[in-house]
């Protein structure tokens, strides 16, 4: 059985710097891999280059055996790959139910559709996904006035709309509560294995790397320096020489959290 | 808020000049450019108010007070339309008159026609109004283009002139005069070509390139039919460019003191114009006119104060040639129709609606540092204009 | 050859005139942010103050102290309506400042006639430049090589100011980010104004040194703004150098473009705009814009469908103006049509702007074509009015398709110039293209059938129509494609990772947005009996645009009530007075001031102020948050 995911040579260079330089993994389904590096590694590059934001100069990315480099982002959605961003994107003028139902509806390819309520369509399914991400409480809620780890959770939501094979998660607990970060990331990690999605994420925060993923890899300078099992990686004196070097491997936590 | 609203406006208002209605006076709707063009519109309301002084003050229509009701139209057709409608609909005027642009005109003249009320057109010069658009409803005061063009189209034929350049605003005023313009021209003098043509957009002329593109034609003479700031900007860059020297122009309307008097000091010599030249009009119905306007406002007359006065003077004969002031019968009254103008008598032809006023042809110079015009004949109307019989053939069908 | 050098010369000059106004624009444009549609009114006033000044001081001294005197007194006043007026609603959604700034210039185009009256008045020449020079034996004013020398002048002197001093240096910063500069400590309130005063200075000075050349008139304002803001745009946005290099590019394009078809000159710049616009979408020197402020949608109240109450109540709205023409006069019904109109092009816009996020300064394109569409019918095919009334607007539909096209691509200001070129090159062939059109003279005759020829029945006509339109465009806003409209409006980074295709999206919406304005149009044509350009120009943009934030962008159906106050209260004050763009100028002032979230918006506000949001003080700092999300 081929991988879910598989990337090969995947190369970004702006004005000259090489983003990234020849990047190549796999992924399988049900598996949750993250992705860490320092800042500027070219973490959220690649991730803009896996969903179609960002076209690649070089290298392929195969899902399920299909290549979707230079697909839009909307077309490598409708193959089956659902993200989150770094800084939250959603639909402020909307409810939280609603966001979910737009993308419900997409899904279901009914935007076209200008007959009928939209606020009434695929109620159930909305309601359950909000259930599944612990939001239904705030369904009704407008999208604008959520906190931030809410917001982090209805992205979640949103992106698990259409069923997803993939699911790309870039820093998704980034502005949590620690306890908040254990929950999502055991939930994504519950419904990942329960679907077989497979879910790609960077973080900063290694106590939510170490502690959820099944694979780890490293980037740094635009380069995979590291893969492996957490303990492997921790392990890994090349890994830890580029983060000891910026003090940060362990440290990470308890630097997030005095900036809170 | 409200409050300081209701002030402003009632601040506002007291200008107003609607009227109630009153047993004792026929009513007439009047609408004009007055917030768009008021350098042509306030001697043509200074105009209208001495004639209608004069009216009411020798006993009215034979004994009823003659009231007008004026609107803004804003230079646009369709506010004009919503205040035609207003006069008739609400205030119940007897007819219509007024307009300044041409396409204001029109839209009041098929306006007068849908309705079935009269429009008289004071200043509108389109020949649409009264031909090819023309309608049993409307009337026009005004020497119309094809009238001027041939004016000054005899005066262009006795010039050695050859080769002719055209500047005119491009719009149907501008295209329209041209365009008669040439045909007469070449009629008159088949010897004669237009090498070079310019349609700077109205109030947007770019004078130099214009006039650099008109000078690289060597013309013998020159057309102009811009007016206003248009043709300040086209005089002095001209001037300075020496684009006029050596050439003959003629120049349309350049002579109406609302267009000739801001040239002040930088007025061109010798330029063939149309105009109104009221200080040296000596005619005792002119000198009547002057000497009543002068008391009344303190200033001199402008072209469009003519025009006003001549409006209401031709609205008050029809409502006194007839007890009738319905529709039918004003129309009836309308047709050969004489009024006594200061540009003298004229007459509103039943074929085609057009009144004979005549206009002034001269030659512009320079007095005192004011530009004036000079050598000034006065052109009768009806020798200019084509026979009753073939003006009727260019109207629609009724 | 030294023809062509000489035309080139004349060009320039033309071009420096250009550039010093629209430098000014481009400046309070980049830094601000600000549509500022007053430009073209301190334009004027700098040409009127100068006259006085000049007028009364003769000789070098008291023509060039007076050009500056009155552009120093003009920026001043520029400043005092930056402190007074613009002050209040920096926090309103984007184009309100429009608004505000369009109710100045109508209140000034009145005030400086009650001023200065009604005549053109001549100013002096420039003295020691009343001649002209030789090159290749014609003669050039020496006063266009004055403003040729100008032009480069000025460019260096406002890249020294912004280069060289703390204070420029800051208004950079300012305009990368402001946040930043607030934080330096940097008081942005007189940095603001002080650019404000520098745009309106410039505005004044290029209009007092038009004194030599023309004369100055109530109108001069309306000649020269939308060619200013065009030049801004095709330079790009806040770009100085862009506005002095397009502003060259269109003088020369005129220039030679008048040798060879001298009816060009009415839409050169229009020309150029979307030739540059579709080519590079944000203007020759322009960067894309960083974080344009969203049009609509930071609002955080969801929009809901009615509830059944207040759907009874829009719907006993509905019967009392339908039994109004049983009690009111045929004036009142004439008016009441041509309000009922302007309530479905006003509802169209605000679709396209507050559903779509697109603000359109060209909708009137498709309002005329729908009236054009219908008078065209009438005339070369003799339909009736019901079949004009179908097919008319397909006219709007099709300019739309194919506008619409090339508009989505763009996005902000950039989108909202492109719509204004294509409606002024619209514009311009229903004036050019006498034969058919008619040119300014219209078509004539395009009367409605004889059973809606009363007032009465075309009221009930129009009623018809109106409420259906609108009742459609309002479901269309709940409806699913409506939630895709809003999505990709709300984010356009999310609504693409969630299978939406953004553009196309829009696309539809715009031309959703044309075919209903075509169909107010048609309407409008039957209304009036006739169609003229003036249909389709921008002044009927505009308008469009002023009901619609007037009614309030962040609201659902808030251009209704903006078109019916906003068309009422200019008609009645078009009947009695004069003044009225004096008073409508000073009414549409105080109503930004009063209801800076639009009348509608802010009866919204009121309903929900009583039951106070549950959450209070906790909730507020999420909804920063959002904000500054939303803003990103």
């Amino acid at each position: 059985m081929s991988a879910l995911l598989q990337v090969n040579g995947l190369v970004k260079s702006y004005a000259g710097v090489h983003a990234v330089r020849g990047v190549s993994f796999s992924l399988n389904g049900g598996e949750i891999l993250a992705l860490i590096g320092p800042n500027g590694a070219g973490k959220s590059t690649c991730f803009n280059m896996l969903n179609g934001q960002i076209r690649p100069n070089a290298g392929s990315i195969k899902l399920a055996g299909e290549e979707i480099v230079g697909l839009p982002p909307r077309t490598v959605w409708r193959r089956g790959v659902g993200r989150t961003f770094q800084i939250t994107a959603t639909f402020s003028s909307m409810t939280v139910r609603e966001n979910v139902q737009v993308a419900l509806l997409s899904f279901h390819k009914r935007l076209r559709s200008a007959l009928g309520y939209a606020g009434a369509a695929f109620l159930d399914e909305a309601n359950k996904l909000l259930a599944l991400v612990g939001m239904e409480a705030q369904a009704g809620r407008p999208c604008g006035e959520l906190a931030y780890g809410d917001l982090k959770r209805l992205e979640l939501a949103i992106a698990l709309a259409n069923a997803p094979r993939l699911l790309l998660m870039d820093e998704p607990t980034a502005g949590m509560a620690p306890k908040e970060r254990v929950e999502l990331m055991r939930l994504t990690a519950a419904i990942a294995r329960e679907k077989g999605i497979g879910v790609l994420f960077t973080e900063h925060d290694m106590d939510v790397v170490f502690e959820h993923a099944d694979t780890v890899m490293v980037l740094n300078r635009g380069e995979l320096v590291a893969r492996g099992t957490p303990q492997e990686v921790r392990r890994d004196p090349h890994v830890q020489a580029i983060y000891l070097g910026e003090g940060l491997l362990y440290d990470a936590r308890h630097r997030e959290e005095s900036a809170q | 808020m409200k409050k300081t609203m209701g002030i402003a406006l009632a601040a506002v208002l007291l200008a107003s000049t609607a009227a109630k209605a009153q047993q004792g006076e026929i009513k007439v709707g009047e609408i004009n450019s007055y917030s768009a063009l008021p350098a042509f519109t306030d001697p043509y309301r200074k105009g209208m108010e001495l004639a209608l002084k004069e009216i009411n003050d020798a006993g009215g229509i034979n004994g009823k007070k003659l009231v007008i009701i004026s609107k803004d139209d804003a230079g646009k057709p369709a506010e004009a339309l919503t205040a035609a409608n207003e006069l008739i609909s609400k205030d119940g005027v007897v007819m219509i008159a007024g307009g300044f642009l041409s396409n204001v005109g029109l839209a009041l003249s098929d306006f007068a026609k849908q309705k079935k009320v009269m429009y008289l057109a004071a200043e509108p010069l389109t020949d649409a109004i009264v031909w090819s658009k023309g309608n049993p409803y409307t009337f026009r005061l005004r020497t119309s283009n094809y009238m001027q063009a041939a004016m000054l189209a005899e005066e262009a034929a006795k010039l050695p002139a050859k080769r002719w350049a055209t500047i005119a605003p491009n719009y149907e005023y501008g295209q329209s005069f041209v365009a008669v313009f040439k045909d007469l021209l070449k009629k008159k003098r088949p010897d004669v070509e237009f090498v070079a043509e310019q349609w700077p957009p109205l109030n947007k002329i770019d004078a130099g390139p214009v006039l650099q593109a008109i000078d690289a034609a060597k013309p013998d003479a020159i057309l102009n039919a811009t007016f206003a700031g248009d043709l300040v900007k086209l005089v002095r860059e001209g001037n300075t460019r020496g684009v006029f020297k050596d050439r003959a122009v003629v120049s349309y309307l350049t002579g109406e003191p609302e267009y000739l008097d801001p040239l002040k000091g930088e007025t061109p010599e010798g330029w063939i114009v149309t105009g109104y030249p009221w200080y040296s009009i000596d005619t005792p119905e002119h000198k009547a006119f002057l000497d009543a306007y002068q008391q009344l406002n303190k200033d001199y007359p402008r072209l469009g104060s003519i025009v006003g006065y001549s409006t209401v003077k031709s609205i008050a004969a029809a409502l006194k040639a007839t007890d009738d002031h319905s529709t039918e019968g004003l129309l009836k009254a309308m047709k050969n129709l004489k009024v006594s103008t200061p540009f003298g008598d004229i007459v509103y032809r039943a074929a085609d609606h057009q009144s004979t006023l005549g206009a002034y042809v001269g030659k512009t110079a320079l007095k005192d540092g004011k530009g004036v015009m000079v050598d000034v004949v006065f052109k009768k109307g009806p020798d200019y204009l084509p026979s009753e019989e073939e003006a009727a053939k260019m109207r629609p069908a009724e | 050859m030294e023809f062509l050098l000489v035309q080139a010369l004349s060009g320039l000059a033309s071009a420096a005139s250009l550039f010093l106004v629209a430098s000014g624009l481009s400046i309070i444009f980049g830094v601000m942010r600000i549509v500022n549609f007053a430009h073209g009114a301190f334009y004027m006033l700098g040409a009127y103050v100068a006259f006085t000044l000049t007028d009364r001081f003769a000789g070098p001294l008291g023509f060039w102290g007076g050009v500056l005197v009155a552009s120093l007194v003009v920026a001043a006043v520029g400043a005092l309506m930056e402190m007074v007026l613009l002050r209040r609603i920096y926090h309103a959604p984007e184009l309100f400042q429009l608004l505000a700034t369009f109710g100045v210039t109508l209140m000034v185009e009145d005030l400086v006639v009650l001023i200065w009256g009604s005549e053109d008045l001549m100013g002096p020449r420039a003295p020691g430049f009343t001649g002209a020079v030789s090159v290749f034996g014609r003669l050039v004013p020496s006063y266009d090589f004055l403003l040729i020398a100008l032009g480069p002048l000025v460019l260096g002197l406002l890249w020294l100011l912004f280069h060289r001093t703390r204070w420029g240096v800051l208004v950079r910063a300012a305009t990368q980010d402001r946040e930043m500069v607030a934080s330096l400590g940097v008081n942005q309130k007189w940095l603001f104004t002080s650019v404000f005063a520098l745009g309106v200075f410039l505005a004044a000075f290029g209009g007092a040194l038009q004194i030599p050349r023309t004369t100055v008139s109530h109108a001069m304002d309306l000649s020269i703004i939308v060619e200013v803001f065009v030049v801004v745009v095709i330079g790009g946005l806040g770009s100085v150098t862009g506005a002095f290099v397009a502003a060259i590019l269109v003088s020369e394009l005129n220039a030679f473009g008048i040798l060879i078809l001298p009816q060009i000159s009415m839409i050169t710049v229009f020309l150029v705009m979307a030739v540059v616009l579709v080519v590079r979408p944000y203007g020759l020197f322009g960067k894309p814009e960083g974080a344009p402020r969203a049009a609509a949608g930071i609002s955080i109240r969801p929009w809901r469908p009615m509830t059944n109450l207040e759907r009874s109540g829009v719907a006993a709205v509905v019967v009392v103006v339908a039994l109004m023409p049983l009690f009111a006069g045929d004036y009142t019904l004439s008016v009441g049509s041509e309000i009922l109109v302007y309530v479905l092009f006003a509802a169209s816009l605000h679709f396209l702007m507050t559903v779509g996020g697109l603000s359109s300064f060209g909708h009137a394109a498709y309002f005329g074509l729908g009236a054009y569409g219908a008078a065209l019918l009438v005339k070369y095919f003799g339909a009736p009015m019901e079949a004009a009334l179908v097919i008319g607007p397909v006219l709007g539909l099709v300019g739309a398709v194919l506008f619409g096209w090339f508009c989505v691509r763009l996005s902000g200001v950039y989108f909202a110039m492109l719509t204004l070129a294509f409606a002024q090159i619209t514009w311009s062939v229903a004036f050019q293209w006498v034969e058919v059109t008619g040119g300014d003279n219209g078509i004539l005759g395009i009367w409605p059938s004889s059973w809606a020829s009363t007032p009465q029945g075309f009221f009930w006509l129009a009623l018809a129509i109106v409420v259906v339109c609108v009742a459609a465009l309002r479901m269309l806003v709940f409806s699913p494609f409506g939630f895709g409209l809003r999505a990709a409006r709300d984010s356009a980074l999310r609504s693409e990772a969630i299978g939406i295709n953004g553009k196309s999206t829009q696309w539809i919406a715009f031309i959703v947005a044309g075919t209903f304005a075509g169909i107010a149009g048609a309407l409008f044509a039957f209304l009036k009996g006739s169609v003229f350009p003036e249909t389709l120009g921008i002044p009927t943009s505009v308008d469009g645009l002023v009901m619609v934030l007037l009614g309030g962008i962040e609201t659902v159906s808030g251009a209704v009530v903006g078109a019916v106050v906003y068309k009422a209260l200019a008609i009645w004050l078009m009947s009695k007075t004069e003044l009225s763009k004096l008073v409508l100028g000073g009414v549409i002032v105080l109503l930004v001031v009063a209801f800076p979230k639009g009348i509608v918006g802010f009866l919204e506000d009121l309903r929900h102020r009583r039951p106070k949001a549950p959450g209070g003080a906790g909730s507020e700092g999420a909804v920063d948050v959002a904000k500054v999300e939303a803003a990103r």
